[in-house]
């Protein structure tokens, strides 16, 4: 990586940022031009090392490095400029602190004598993004730009991983100084601890082999903490035959194939999942976060259980919800001696878990996925059903929008590995999936790389289409279209009577022609007996794909735990009538959403 | 933990603290660089934390530390959050709950002491009964004329609160306090 000639010389600021890229093993960078970083511009310009990536829009950099930083564990790079260049990153920023992908964003700033005079294109880049990163930097003297960076590549990636942004005065790059390589750059103090506590893991170890109904469950920190964490807890579920279910965040690190899974939990969990959840002896929690999205009503979360939580941060153990063990650690670190300790210690008595089994199959038999085929209109689960019987054998990777579509899609598309399911999960971003599909192919040449999208989600990021055209990404946009805001009206039809605010979009584009105009290939699909074949168009096309799949209009995704209820009062798909979707949520709850 | 208010009907809640808010007050190890005081005030206001005081210098200079004092009011469950979230802050080194490192040392609170700077203006007797009642409050004047003193003032919070009580009907002009510098008590550092 770094050369000795490099350890300690003299360079421009402009010139540090790429050598310190180069150093930190950054590949590919997702950016934008602007007054404010034309000399790093200028630098990348005249090297070969960086692959700079051109987006249409900073908020599409974003996420297309938040999809290159989860679908390769290394960190996503972006580059922007001052004002407008930095604001539009806010939103990639804040959406990689909340689902804790390691993002470095270099940001350009008006020379220093200028900050704070409202000059052209100025803002105060570290205090919008303050509380959206984890750390930032605003560089005042050269001399600290190169340690600043190394440092900014450590804090990103280090602990709990998340966004950090560094601004750079223009004058800064030009000026000359000396750079310090990551190894002979002074020591950072940020060292969060990875080794849990022996004697909790212990502790942890004893209450989980006397459970009798336990349940894991699992979320992104898996995902995060690298594959080897998948692999152990691969290794644990083996070991203690526990049942398994994971959050949005964490599908793949337990494979959906196998026998021990229960699928999703949450909200649009299936029904096996959350009554394990409701009704378990021990929780053990990996590297999730107990967020409203999981737990539905607090008071009536999981009451009967001892609950273990695994997390790398301390805050988020008793923040929501009150454990009996916390162990603070790297979930693949503690995972290692969990592991260690139950073959030690634990005997496992898997027959002591068949009651627990049997029951499990009992709410499994319930079909909470299932949902009514239509010989003449696609059901949107439908589409996600042949999607993934027909792209599983290859090496692919979904990313997805927010609303309805990505529910579908965690319900239907079934993982087998980590880091192959991009979504946004904490801060539910629209616009999120095309750039990061982009992200990801560009990681991953090779790979088949689909955006799951709906309707109104892929219009908030449609510009990166021309991004995918010119690097040649051929990223595959698979839109279930049904012509609503699906979500949000499934919302006003629980919440708000029926009355569709603003939810129905009038004038959709021609997504096909759209697709033609980009220079992509456009495919559209309306009828379930055309639908694979169309499929097999889309992935053997060579350039980016829009299929425009028109589903079901006004179906609703089911089964739901209508809000403020708990675990054991899903509404499920074939309760879900009209009158019991309008009678799900009481008055109170309407002022509340 | 909080109980639910009552079944909300709604994807988020709101719930009822069955916990009693305390005051505490918190000490904060930062490495003094610029910012840090604003991510530290940014996470109370943003997380909807209380701060009743803050006091911030920089203590070693060498070392480029500064201490932060807070005094801030919320339940166990709720400043157990502020430290942790505190701690997840990059340039901050170590947080103490000094309250509750002095119930751990068997104290009913920790060495709590303000600064106030108490300027009164008055003329014949209550300029005399000025003087007289900062004597027995050992404030010193600091400075003075004919027609003016201005009180320095030490003590705990309760103290000064008192002395400005008594100040104010003799002619009480204006009010500076430090707000709290606190330690804990005994041979150990923080």
């Amino acid at each position: 990586m770094s050369n000795g000639q490099n350890e300690r010389r003299e360079m421009t600021g402009a010139e540090m940022v790429v050598q310190a890229l180069k150093d930190n093993g950054v590949r590919h960078l997702f950016g934008y031009p602007g007054g404010a970083v034309l000399p790093i511009y200028d630098e990348l310009f005249q090297q070969d090392d960086v692959e700079h990536i051109l987006v249409r829009h900073e908020q599409g950099a974003g996420h297309a490095a938040e999809g290159y930083a989860r679908s390769t564990g290394k960190p996503g790079v972006m580059l922007v400029t001052s004002g407008p260049g930095a604001t539009n990153a806010v939103t990639p920023l804040q959406d990689a602190l909340m689902d804790s992908i390691p993002l470095v964003c270099i940001t350009g700033q008006v020379p220093t004598s200028l900050i704070g005079s409202d000059a052209f294109q100025e803002c105060d880049t570290v205090g919008i993004t303050r509380p959206c990163t984890k750390h930032n930097w605003l560089v005042k003297d050269v001399n600290q730009l190169a340690a600043i960076l190394h440092e900014a590549f450590h804090v990103a990636t280090t602990g709990r991983p998340g966004p950090v942004v560094v601004d750079i005065p223009k004058d800064i790059q030009f000026a000359k100084g000396t750079y310090v390589s990551p190894q002979t750059a002074p020591l950072t103090s940020y060292k969060p601890r990875k080794q849990g506590d022996l004697n909790q893991i212990k502790a942890a170890v004893e209450l989980m082999a006397g459970a009798k109904k336990p349940v894991l469950y699992t979320g992104g920190g898996v995902v995060n903490s690298g594959p080897e964490a998948s692999h152990l807890l691969r290794e644990l579920v083996d070991l203690t035959g526990f049942p398994i279910t994971s959050t949005l965040m964490g599908l793949g690190s337990y494979p959906a194939s196998g026998k021990s899974w229960l699928g999703m939990l949450g909200m649009h969990g299936t029904y096996e999942a959350n009554m394990a959840m409701h009704d378990c002896d021990v929780m053990v929690c990996i590297g999730a976060r107990f967020d409203d999205r999981i737990t539905g009503r607090l008071d009536a979360f999981a009451p009967h259980c001892k609950k273990i939580h695994i997390d790398i941060d301390p805050s988020s153990i008793n923040k929501n919800v009150h454990v009996d063990i916390g162990i603070i650690g790297d979930v693949a670190t503690v995972l290692e001696d969990m592991v260690r300790l139950w073959r030690a210690s634990a005997k496992t008595d898997k027959k002591a878990l068949h009651p627990w089994w049997e029951q499990i199959a009992r709410w499994r038999a319930r079909d909470s996925l299932a949902y009514k085929t239509n010989p003449d209109v696609i059901m949107p689960q439908y589409a996600i059903s042949r999607l993934y019987e027909l792209t599983k054998d290859r090496d692919t990777y979904i990313t997805t929008e927010v609303g309805q579509h990505q529910m579908w899609a965690a319900q239907h598309f079934h993982f087998d590995k980590p880091n192959h399911w991009l979504t946004s999960g904490g801060l539910g971003t629209m616009g999120y999936g095309l750039p990061a599909a982009l992200g990801v192919q560009v990681a991953h040449p090779d790979a088949l790389v689909i955006d799951i999208a709906g309707d109104a989600s892929i219009q908030m990021c449609i510009q990166e289409m021309s991004a995918a055209i010119q690097h040649d990404a051929p990223i595959k946009i698979f839109i279930l279209n049904n012509q609503y805001m699906g979500m949000v009206r499934q919302w006003q039809q629980l919440l708000h009577g029926n009355r569709l605010s603003h939810s129905y979009t009038e004038a959709m584009p021609d997504f096909v022609k759209l697709a033609e105009a980009y220079g992509a290939h456009g495919i559209r699909c309306d009828k379930p007996d055309e639908l694979d074949d169309a499929i097999r168009e889309m992935i053997s096309v060579k350039k980016p794909v829009i299929f425009d799949c028109r589903v079901a209009t006004l179906a609703n995704c089911f089964p739901m735990i209508p809000s403020g209820k708990a675990h054991n009062e899903m509404l499920l798909p074939d309760e879900a009538t009209d009158e019991a979707v309008a009678n799900a949520i009481d008055a109170r709850g309407r002022e509340l959403v | 933990m909080s109980a639910q208010l009552q079944p909300t009907g709604s994807a988020y809640f709101i719930s009822r603290e069955t916990e009693k808010p305390e005051t505490h007050t918190l000490s904060i190890l930062v490495a003094n660089e610029p910012g840090v005081l604003a991510r530290v005030i940014g996470l109370f206001s943003g997380r909807g934390y209380n701060i009743e005081s803050l006091t911030v210098s920089e203590t070693e200079h060498e070392t480029h530390l500064s201490r932060i004092t807070i005094v801030t009011r919320g339940t166990p469950h709720v400043l157990q959050q502020i430290k942790h979230q505190l701690e997840r802050i990059v340039p901050v080194h170590r947080v103490v709950d000094l309250t509750v490192r002095a119930h751990e040392l068997g104290q009913e609170r920790p060495l709590e002491r303000e600064l106030a700077l108490v300027k009164v203006s008055g003329t014949g007797t209550d300029r005399v009964e000025a003087l007289r009642l900062a004597d027995a409050f050992r404030a010193h004047v600091v400075d003075a004329n004919t027609e003016h003193f201005i009180f320095q003032i030490t003590g705990k919070s309760t103290k000064i609160d008192q002395f400005i009580a008594i100040m104010r009907p003799l002619g009480l002009v204006e009010i500076c306090r430090t707000g709290v510098a606190a330690m804990n008590r005994g041979h150990q550092g923080m």
